[in-house]
C-alpha cells in the first residue's frame, strides 16, 4: 500500500468505502476520546497541569541549545553517545553504521514516529539488518506491510478479524496452524513469537517521549513492556528522538508525563516508563553494553521563533487526531505521509512541502476541537490556515478556488452592488426553489448537493426586506 | 427598563440575508423586545471569513476593514450566528497584527462585537422570552459559537423558558456537523460522512424540530436529513426564541 498525500481526495474515497476502516475507526471515538474525558473529568487540575506542561516546553524551546548541549553533556557523563543528525539521511546512516559496529542482523524496534519520519526500517532492511517491531499494533502494520494509521495506535485501523487472518497467514510458517480469534489469545502468540527475537537481536531501538538535560536520560512510556526489553536485552541500544524533546529535569519529564497519557489514552499513567540513563554499569544486572541517541533535527530548528514553532510542543498524544471530525470519516492512511490528523495536517507541509501536502491544511472543518484537547495548546486550526495562506499566495490552491473566492470577494467589498446582485440572485432562485422548498441538484452546486438538499432561499433578501419596511 | 434604549447594531449576517431573512427579523424582535434599539448599517456583505479560510488573506483584511467602518460609533453589534461574531472577535484583532491604528479599531469593534443569545443573556441579562413552541427540540452547538466565544449555557437557558417546549439533549452535541465554510464544497463526501453521524445522532433524539444557532450549519443539517428522508424540522434558535416559528422550516416549501 503506497498513500500520496496529493491523492488525499481519492484516499479518502477509498478509506470511506471500506467497511473494516469503519468498524476499526468506530472504537476511536470509545478507546481513546471518552476515556480521555473520563481522566480529565477526574482532575480537576488538568488545566492547570496542561498550562504548567505547556510553560515548560515554551521555556525549552526558547533555550534549545541549552539544554540540547546538557543532555549531551550528561550522556556523556553517564558513559553514552550523542550523534547530531541535520537530515533523515544522516539519521539513517548514523543508525546504519552503529548496527554494522556490532554486526548487527536483527533489530529489535520499540515504538517510533521518528524511524517512520526518517523512513528507517525499509532502509536497515535493504542493508542487511532486519528490522523487528514489538509493539503490538507495530507488529502487525509490518506483518501487514502497511504505514501506522495513527501515531499512538498504529493499527488502529485494522479490526480483530483482520488481525486474527493476519497472524493465521504469517504465523502458520512458524508451526502455528491454529486460527486464534480471541483478543488475549491474539496478544499471548505476539508475545511467545517475539520473546526469542528480544534475545537474537544484536541492537534494539526505540523512541523517545522525552529527553531530561538534568540526568542525560530517554524516556519511553509503553503499555506492553516492550520498550523495556528491546532496550535492555540487546548488546546496543540506539534512541532516535528529535531535538525538540528534551526537557530541563526529571520534574518537568514527570509534569509532562501526566498530560501525555491522560490525552492519549485516558490513563492516569502509562502502564511502564522507562528511563534510560546510559549503557550498563559494572554492577547493573542487565542493560546494553552500549547507548547512543541519534539527535534529529530535520528542519525543526528552523521552525523555533516562526508560526511554525508552536508545533515543536507537540508531545505525540494522539488527542487531535481522537477528536478530529475528518479523521474519524477518513483515518490516518489517507493523509499520505508520516503524521495524521490534524497534527499532520499542520506539519507534514513543513517536511513534503506545501505543493505535495497542498490538501492536509485544507481538508479541516476549523472546528476547533483539536486545539481545544491540545495539552499543548497549539493552535492548530491558526498553523493550517498559515499553510492555507501560503497556498493561496503561491498559486498551489486550484485555480477555480482561487478565482471563486476572488470574485465573491470582489462582490463582498462592494456592498450597494452586492446588495443589487443579491436581489436579482435570491429572487431567481427562490423562484426556482419554490413549491419544494429545497434543490436536489443546483448548477455549480453540485459539491453540496451530491450528498444533500440545498435550501432554497425566502426570495427577498433581509437587507431588501428591512430597507423597505423601515426606511 | 431604562430610559435610554440601548441602540444594537446588526450584522445581519451574509447567510441570513440571502437565505433567511426570518433569523435576521427574529434577532430584530428579541432585541427590540430586550428594549434594545436595533440599525442595520446598510455596508454589511459579509464577514469575510470565506477569504479569510480559504487563505485570501488580503481580501479578508480589506472585507475587514469594510466591517470596521460600517460598524464604527456603534456601542453593540450583534450578529445571529457565533460563526461571523467569533470571526470579528477573535480573527479580525489578528489580521491586524503590525498595523497599530487598524489593530486598536479592530480591537474596539472586537469588544463591542457579541453572538445573539449571549448578547441577550450575558450582557442584557435577559434570562425568559415570552415565546410558546409546541413540540420537542434537540439543540447543536455549532462549533465557533461554542469554542470561540462560549456559547453554551445560554440559548439554552433561553430555550428553557419558551412555554410548551421540550429540550432533550443530543447526544455528541459538541461535535463538528460537517459543514466548515467552503470545506463542504471542497470535500464533500467526506462532509456528506460527518453530517451523516449527525443526523443519526439527531434522529435518535426523537426530536421533531433541531436547533443551532449558526445557519451555515443549519443548512448542512437540514439538507442531509432531507436527503436522507428524515421529518425532524430544522430552525434557528432565535426563531423559536421570538416567537416566529409559526413559517415554514429550512427547507420546506412556503
Amino acid at each position: 500500500m503506497n498513500f500520496q498525500p496529493l491523492d488525499f481526495k481519492a484516499n479518502a474515497r477509498k478509506a470511506m468505502a471500506d467497511p473494516n476502516l469503519r468498524e476499526a475507526l468506530s472504537r476511536v471515538q470509545t478507546n481513546f476520546s471518552g476515556r480521555r474525558a473520563e481522566a480529565v473529568a477526574r482532575l480537576p487540575e488538568f488545566d492547570q497541569l496542561r498550562h504548567d506542561a505547556r510553560a515548560i516546553k515554551d521555556h525549552v524551546l526558547a533555550h534549545l541549545d541549552v539544554y540540547l548541549e546538557r543532555f549531551e553533556q550528561k550522556v556523556v557523563e553517564a558513559g553514552g553517545h550523542v550523534h547530531w543528525c541535520r537530515t533523515p539521511r544522516e539519521a539513517r546512516e548514523t543508525i546504519l553504521s552503529l548496527c554494522r559496529k556490532v554486526e548487527a542482523k536483527t533489530c529489535t524496534k520499540g515504538k517510533s514516529m521518528i524511524a517512520e519520519e526518517i523512513a528507517l526500517n525499509p532502509f536497515l532492511a535493504a542493508n542487511g539488518v532486519q528490522p523487528i517491531e514489538t509493539d503490538l499494533g507495530e507488529y502487525i502494520i509490518q506483518l501487514a506491510d502497511e504505514p501506522p494509521s495513527h501515531i499512538i495506535g498504529p493499527a488502529v485501523h485494522k479490526t480483530k478479524a483482520q488481525i486474527s487472518d493476519l497472524f493465521h497467514e504469517h504465523h502458520a510458517k512458524l508451526g502455528r496452524t491454529q486460527r486464534i480469534t480471541d483478543e488475549q489469545g491474539l496478544v499471548n502468540e505476539a508475545r511467545e513469537i517475539l520473546r526469542q527475537k528480544y534475545f537474537d537481536a544484536d541492537v534494539g531501538i526505540t523512541g523517545a517521549n522525552l529527553l531530561v538535560a538534568e540526568t542525560g536520560s530517554s524516556v519511553i512510556v509503553t503499555n506492553e513492556g516492550n520498550g523495556d526489553l528491546t532496550q535492555t536485552l540487546p548488546k546496543m541500544h540506539i534512541v532516535i528522538a528529535s531535538l525538540e524533546k528534551v526537557v530541563p529535569t526529571l520534574e518537568d519529564a514527570c509534569t509532562i508525563l501526566r498530560v501525555l497519557a491522560r490525552s492519549a489514552t485516558g490513563q492516569e499513567f502509562s502502564v511502564y516508563t522507562t528511563f534510560s540513563t546510559g549503557p550498563r554499569r559494572p554492577d547493573d544486572v542487565d542493560g546494553p553494553g552500549e547507548y547512543h541517541v541519534v539527535l534529529l533535527d530535520n528542519g525543526r530548528s528552523a521552525m523555533v521563533g516562526t508560526v511554525l514553532g508552536e508545533l515543536l510542543r507537540c508531545i505525540r498524544c494522539g488527542a487531535c487526531m481522537n477528536h478530529c471530525p475528518v479523521y474519524q470519516s477518513v483515518g490516518g492512511h489517507a493523509y499520505g505521509w508520516v503524521y495524521p490528523g490534524p497534527i499532520g495536517a499542520a506539519l507534514d507541509p513543513h517536511f513534503i512541502g506545501i505543493e505535495a501536502g497542498q490538501h492536509l491544511p485544507q481538508a479541516s472543518t476549523f472546528c476547533g476541537r483539536c486545539e481545544e484537547v491540545c495539552p499543548m495548546q497549539i493552535p492548530l486550526p491558526a498553523i493550517m490556515r498559515h499553510w492555507r495562506e501560503q497556498s493561496f499566495s503561491a498559486r498551489v490552491t486550484p485555480p477555480l478556488q482561487r478565482y471563486a473566492i476572488r470574485l465573491w470577494a470582489m462582490a463582498a467589498r462592494r456592498p450597494a452592488l452586492y446588495r443589487l446582485g443579491a436581489r436579482l440572485a435570491m429572487g431567481a432562485l427562490a423562484l426556482a426553489g419554490r413549491g419544494r422548498g429545497r434543490f436536489a441538484r443546483l448548477p455549480l452546486a453540485g459539491g453540496w448537493t451530491a450528498g444533500r438538499d440545498l435550501p432554497a432561499p425566502a426570495g427577498r433578501t433581509f437587507q431588501d426586506q428591512w430597507r423597505g419596511a423601515r426606511e | 427598563m431604562s430610559a435610554e434604549p440601548k441602540t444594537v447594531a446588526l450584522f445581519v449576517t451574509c447567510l441570513v440575508d440571502l437565505f433567511r431573512p426570518s433569523v435576521g427579523f427574529a434577532a430584530v424582535k428579541l432585541l427590540e423586545d430586550a428594549g434594545c434599539r436595533v440599525v442595520v448599517p446598510a455596508a454589511q456583505t459579509c464577514c469575510g471569513q470565506p477569504a479569510y479560510n480559504s487563505g485570501d488573506r488580503g481580501d479578508a483584511i480589506a472585507i475587514a476593514r469594510q466591517v470596521i467602518e460600517a460598524f464604527a460609533g456603534f456601542t453593540y453589534v450583534v450578529a445571529p450566528s457565533g460563526s461571523c461574531a467569533g470571526m470579528i472577535r477573535h480573527h479580525y484583532p489578528a489580521l491586524f497584527a503590525g498595523d497599530d491604528e487598524m489593530k486598536s479599531r479592530a480591537d474596539d469593534l472586537a469588544s463591542r462585537t457579541h453572538e445573539l443569545t449571549s448578547f441577550l443573556t450575558d450582557v442584557l441579562g435577559v434570562n425568559a422570552v415570552a415565546a410558546q413552541f409546541d413540540g420537542t427540540a434537540t439543540y447543536h452547538d455549532a462549533c465557533s459559537g461554542l469554542r470561540e466565544l462560549s456559547v453554551k449555557d445560554q440559548p439554552r437557558r433561553l430555550l428553557a423558558s419558551v412555554a410548551g417546549l421540550d429540550l432533550v439533549p443530543l447526544p455528541n452535541a459538541e461535535t463538528c456537523c460537517g459543514f466548515g465554510g467552503t470545506f463542504c464544497v471542497k470535500y464533500p463526501e467526506i462532509s456528506t460522512d460527518i453530517v451523516s453521524r449527525k443526523t443519526a445522532d439527531i434522529v435518535a433524539t426523537g426530536a421533531g424540530t433541531l436547533l443551532a444557532g449558526d445557519l451555515g450549519c443549519l443548512m448542512n443539517m437540514a439538507g442531509r436529513l432531507q436527503r436522507e428522508g428524515h421529518d425532524v424540522k430544522v430552525r434557528h434558535v432565535a426563531e423559536v426564541l421570538a416567537g416566529m416559528a409559526d413559517g415554514p422550516a429550512i427547507g420546506e416549501p412556503a
